[in-house]
């Protein structure tokens, strides 16, 4: 009882601290964002007026904009409205940020998930059969799947998934997004194919990871202890290769979250789907500030929290770990 | 029993005819960009006007598809003899679309508005001839210029001179009010904005009952989206390869016109070597403009030798002026004492137009013995700041979207670094000539100036390459606006 309340304790301590660094950590890169952002060649009211304008009418616009005030005030401004929930307004769309952003995660988080999920499912099960029947028929075959989905960009098979099931089978929408408004069901549908853009260069990464981490397991002596006292081969698989097998797993998984967010860029503007990727981009492309740096900020607050996360779920996946500290 | 199963029969009969017999009333109507803000007397981008321009906000003039202009929020109008004096009447019975009559106090409100000191207009210029706008009864605007403006009545039919309600003004950006037959209904940014028939329009109701406005970047997007039934009409799809291959399928009408952008390769004329017009010229004879155009834009894309669009009335070809002759271009480069050759650099956008002219570009001018080195960069944003603001470039190669903006190769500061006073002077004229013949003869001299002294390197009419349902009628082929009006369009059954 004792060891487990200490335990307990200590991975309490284990998760304040991380919290503590990951707030640090924030901050940190909230100053780069602002920094970068701000020295990035080119001008919002430019953009927004034209090669006509004169002078007097960008520097209305500008101030209009607060953009002429300091940067180190602009900045506090920014932080400030970060801890009040005031993200600012959009110069470019002139609404709230936070109502944008909003806006926008409840496509692109969804669609992360379910690619997440699918890059789950694909994975585990080849993972693992390519590694029970190594050198094999099986293995060389999900082998050539992994080389191809590497190889093969995300928005090229988004391409492709269009071309075949929207254009030519026409089961699914070829691009578009109707809004949560028009029904669960509609939603979802629209999110099929680019879900499984999305996910399949990175369930092909995932299964070679997987059939690696299974085959170190599979050589080891507890393995071979348990096949020889009768376990079936599958159960072994099962209940104790694929759990020891988890650390490595899990870790890759959290790495490749920011993958697949980075990928929904693309894949959001081959499918025309009004995700958060496609919110950055254009607001890049305006020199929306206000939109980009909140964007990114969330971005980075997203990669760092899942990568804390995968940290303490390897923790809780390996009692070894916790043991160690 | 009997009569359950007759009138079952009638009613499976008359169902596709009823569906016949009522042609449908909305249009999905795809676009590339989507806007930022809905209100075009604040910002410059093209995609707002492509939403709003005649279909949601109207001035007090209006462009015709031909580019001539008419009447709309004014029923008529005089000039003074002095070109000093304009006195509009009004229609009657004009409201905006929350309910508010229009009147003359609206007109004065708007043009004061956009030529205020704090007015963020984008085209603020087309409004500095104004003196004073007077309200002699609600019906009546009279506007008084300090000079003649030549073409003040032009510049009135734009979406920067749009007639805007004072109680909504600022709010137009994100929920526009205006007195169009469509009113706003909602925006799903990154997504689509939808427009619905106003019930209370003043002139003729439209056939449309709403319109939706997709906006899908990605060009294969597009045209899988019009095969796909998801997209009635894309007025003008981003992928000229694939324009060729909509041309041949029979559920579609494709028509290859012009928009108002004239693609053109900026020189900075204070910089050597292109302060020596001998060499402005050798470059120009170095480009086979023909072969670039089916290069860059798959064929389509009208060649041009001067800065002027091919949808005004007062345009001339001057493709013939310094037509492609390599041996030429060698013999004055020669004479301007680069026999042994020139390296030279082109800032390049991003827009495929763009980045694949300059490759043709480059290509050519090798022939003659010069070496084009292109060097991206990032439109607007940073072209804005290097090219345009800072003019550190040789060479540059980008669209100009507006219309009738032969002028920018007069204004001072301007890119190009070009100095003509011979042009001003033409510029300047046109500028305060009322009447329209005189003034279009002048545009054709100054169209002829450059076309000599090729400023920049003219080489195509960006063109509108509109793929939309065969049943679809109404839809612009040229823009001689930048533009989307749909007032006019209907379904044929």
């Amino acid at each position: 009882m004792y060891v487990r309340l200490r335990s307990a304790a200590s991975l309490l301590r284990s998760v304040l601290l991380r919290l503590c660094g990951l707030v640090l950590t924030l901050l940190a890169v909230s100053a780069a964002i602002f920094l970068v952002i701000d020295v990035l060649p080119g001008d919002v009211a430019s953009v927004m007026l034209g090669t006509s304008a004169r002078e007097d009418t960008l520097a209305a616009l500008r101030e209009q904009l607060g953009l002429d005030r300091p940067a180190h005030l602009r900045y506090l401004a920014w932080i400030g409205g970060l801890l009040t929930g005031d993200l600012g307004q959009s110069v470019t769309y002139s609404s709230p940020v936070a109502t944008l952003i909003a806006e926008r995660l409840a496509v692109t988080a969804p669609l992360a998930a379910m690619s997440l999920a699918l890059v789950v499912l694909i994975a585990l099960p080849l993972g693992v059969a390519a590694a029970a029947s190594q050198d094999g028929p099986v293995d060389r075959l999900i082998g050539l799947f992994g080389q191809i989905g590497v190889a093969v960009p995300n928005f090229w098979i988004g391409l492709l998934l269009i071309l075949a099931f929207a254009t030519g089978l026409g089961w699914l929408p070829a691009g578009g997004f109707p809004g949560w408004g028009a029904g669960i069901g509609a939603g979802l549908r629209s999110l099929v194919l680019p879900a499984v853009a999305l996910a399949l260069p990175q369930a092909a990464v995932l299964t070679r990871i997987v059939r690696t981490a299974t085959l170190d397991v599979i050589g080891q002596d507890f393995v071979r202890t348990a096949r020889a006292k009768g376990v079936p081969g599958t159960v072994a698989l099962t209940r104790h290769v694929v759990p020891n097998a988890l650390v490595p797993i899990v870790t890759i998984l959290g790495l490749q979250l920011s993958f697949l967010v980075a990928g929904a860029v693309l894949v959001e503007n081959v499918f025309n789907l009004p995700g958060l990727g496609r919110l950055a981009y254009q607001a890049l492309a305006q020199r929306d500030l206000v939109v980009i740096r909140s964007v990114v900020l969330l971005l980075a607050g997203l990669v760092i929290a899942v990568n804390a996360a995968i940290d303490l779920l390897t923790l809780a996946v390996d009692p070894r770990l916790r043991r160690s500290r | 029993m009997l009569t359950r199963l007759s009138l079952a029969a009638a009613l499976l009969l008359a169902l596709p005819l009823s569906a016949q017999a009522a042609p449908k009333t909305t249009l999905a109507i795809g676009m590339g960009v989507e806007p930022t803000g809905l209100d075009p007397t604040i910002a410059a981008p093209v995609a707002i006007r492509e939403v709003t321009w005649a279909n949601l906000f109207e001035g007090l003039v209006k462009l015709d598809s031909s580019g001539r202009v008419g009447p709309l929020l004014a029923k008529t109008w005089e000039v003074s003899a002095d070109g000093l004096v304009y006195t509009f009447r009004l229609q009657e019975g004009v409201k905006f679309h929350d309910g508010t009559p229009m009147t003359s106090a609206d007109v004065k409100f708007s043009l004061d508005r956009a030529r205020a000191p704090t007015s963020t207009n984008a085209q603020k210029q087309i409004f500095a001839p104004i003196d004073a706008v007077e309200t002699p009864d609600a019906s009546t605007a009279v506007v008084k210029l300090k000079q003649p403006s030549g073409n003040f009545l032009y510049f009135l039919s734009w979406g920067d001179a749009a007639i805007v309600c004072q109680k909504t003004a600022e709010t137009n950006r994100a929920t526009p009010v205006g007195t169009g037959p469509f009113r706003f209904k909602s925006w799903a940014r990154g997504d689509r904005v939808e427009l619905v028939r106003s019930p209370d329009y003043w002139g003729a109701k439209p056939a449309l009952e709403s319109v939706t406005f997709r906006f899908i970047t990605d060009p294969q997007a597009q045209v899988a989206a019009l095969k796909a039934g998801d997209i009635d009409a894309f007025p003008n799809i981003g992928a000229p390869e694939l324009f060729a291959d909509l041309k041949t399928d029979r559920r579609f009408t494709a028509v290859a016109g012009n928009t108002e952008g004239e693609i053109v390769a900026g020189m900075n004329n204070a910089k050597k070597p292109f302060d020596d017009v001998r060499v402005r010229r050798a470059l120009m004879q170095a480009v086979d403009r023909k072969a670039l155009v089916d290069g860059a834009y798959s064929g389509f894309g009208q060649p041009i030798g001067s800065h002027f669009s091919p949808n005004h009335p007062a345009f001339v070809d001057l493709t013939s002026v310094l037509p492609y002759d390599p041996a030429k271009a060698k013999a004055l480069l020669k004479e301007a004492g680069y026999g042994s050759g020139l390296s030279i650099t082109i800032k390049s956008p991003q827009m495929a137009y763009a980045s694949r002219s300059a490759e043709l570009l480059s290509a050519m001018l090798a022939e003659v013995g010069v070496e084009l080195k292109i060097v991206p960069t990032e439109f607007p944003a940073k072209w804005i700041e290097e090219v345009f603001k800072a003019k550190d470039y040789d060479m540059t190669i980008v669209a100009h979207a507006e219309p009738l903006d032969i002028d920018i190769y007069g204004r001072e500061g301007y890119y190009f670094n070009y100095r003509s006073e011979p042009f001003r002077a033409l510029v300047a004229e046109a500028a305060r000539t009322p009447d329209e013949a005189a003034r279009f003869e002048t545009y054709r001299k100054a169209q002829r100036l450059l076309a000599e002294d090729v400023p920049a390197l003219f080489l195509f009419q960006l063109p509108k390459l509109g793929v939309w349902n065969a049943k679809l009628k109404g839809l612009w082929e040229s823009t001689p606006i930048p533009s989307n009006d749909v007032t006019g369009v209907s379904w044929s059954e």
